[in-house]
């Protein structure tokens, strides 16, 4: 089967029904060796047991601005080929990637207290992620919106691509600016600052929160093409008892 | 496990990903089942897909007859 032929969206429902079963295992099994991995890690010598925070820190960061990344991607999907399960992914992605980046942002600052003395500061990293947030959450109003879905998918195209000047903002503002928040020290050109013994366990939950963003986004998808379906036959019920 | 004086910190953020994970779950598992059942509904009331639909049967050709009865 081709990429083309999974585009469909009938075959693309009753391939990952086929999928999903099997991508709720592999996330299940990802975090029980993650949580293991992240039980045994041992404390920073600097920063102590809140390293552990770290552990859902970072990943959730890494989705949240993935999902930018995916629903960036299905923009130009939805702008430049207009195909309807490009608009389906870019919406179903959106309270997804918004509740990993409300993740980052409460964890962040619950580590933060701690480690920094405040709960919040405005600098160019946090404000970024805050600004990301927003983004979301005014991308899911836009959805929300406007009732014509092929509409609504323009719409929130333009605006996602837009928004996506945000990310390069996000992973470059420890470096433009003096900022409060550490620099890059997992994905840096160099190889990474973390000991093994961190950074092992730090990938298993990567991994893990990387399969759940996976598994929630095609459930999210199917259910979409599903309200789609709905509306569709809605409005042929509509129709038909207005023409009778 | 000993956290320490930062176990309060650990355990909430822990705690907050687990609340908004399991949001994240229930939300899409309550708007499919929504789904599903109102799909049910249309379709008990006898509408149906346009690609759900079977093929239609080609209408008969008329009989052209033997052409040997024509006049």
């Amino acid at each position: 089967m081709s990429l083309i032929d999974l585009a469909n969206p009938s075959r693309f429902s009753a391939v990952t029904a086929r999928v999903l079963p099997w991508l709720i295992v592999a996330t299940i099994l990802a975090f029980a060796v993650g949580g293991v991995q992240t039980y045994f890690a041992p404390d920073d010598y600097q920063q102590g047991a809140t390293v552990k925070i770290m552990f859902i820190h970072v990943p959730a960061a890494w989705l949240g601005i993935a999902a930018w990344g995916v629903m960036s991607a299905a923009a130009l999907g939805t702008l430049v080929w207009r195909h309807p399960l490009a608009d389906v992914a870019a919406k179903a992605a959106a309270p997804i990637g918004a509740a990993f980046t409300l993740m980052c942002l409460l964890t962040g600052s619950l580590w933060g207290r701690p480690m920094w003395g405040t709960y919040w500061v405005w600098d160019a990293r946090l404000t970024s992620v805050l600004v990301l947030f927003l983004l979301y959450l005014g991308v899911i109003a836009l959805w929300h919106t406007i009732d014509d879905p092929t509409l609504a998918a323009r719409a929130a195209a333009v605006f996602t691509l837009v928004g996506a000047i945000n990310i390069p903002i996000i992973k470059f503002s420890v470096e433009w600016w003096n900022t409060l928040h550490q620099g890059a020290s997992v994905f840096r050109i160099g190889g990474s600052a973390i000991h093994p013994s961190i950074l092992v366990p730090l990938i298993g939950m990567l991994t893990a929160f990387t399969l759940l963003f996976l598994t929630l986004h095609l459930a999210a998808m199917r259910n979409e093409i599903l309200r789609r379906r709905l509306r569709t036959m809605l409005l042929m019920k509509a129709d038909a008892a207005a023409r009778a | 496990m000993d956290f320490g004086p930062y176990a309060v910190f650990i355990v909430t953020a822990y705690a907050a990903a687990a609340v908004i994970v399991a949001a994240l779950v229930i939300w899409i598992m309550l708007d499919r089942r929504r789904l599903v059942r109102a799909m049910a509904d249309v379709e008990a009331q006898g509408l149906s897909r346009r690609s759900g639909r079977k093929p239609q049967e080609k209408p008969r050709d008329k009989p052209e007859g033997n052409p040997e009865d024509k006049p």
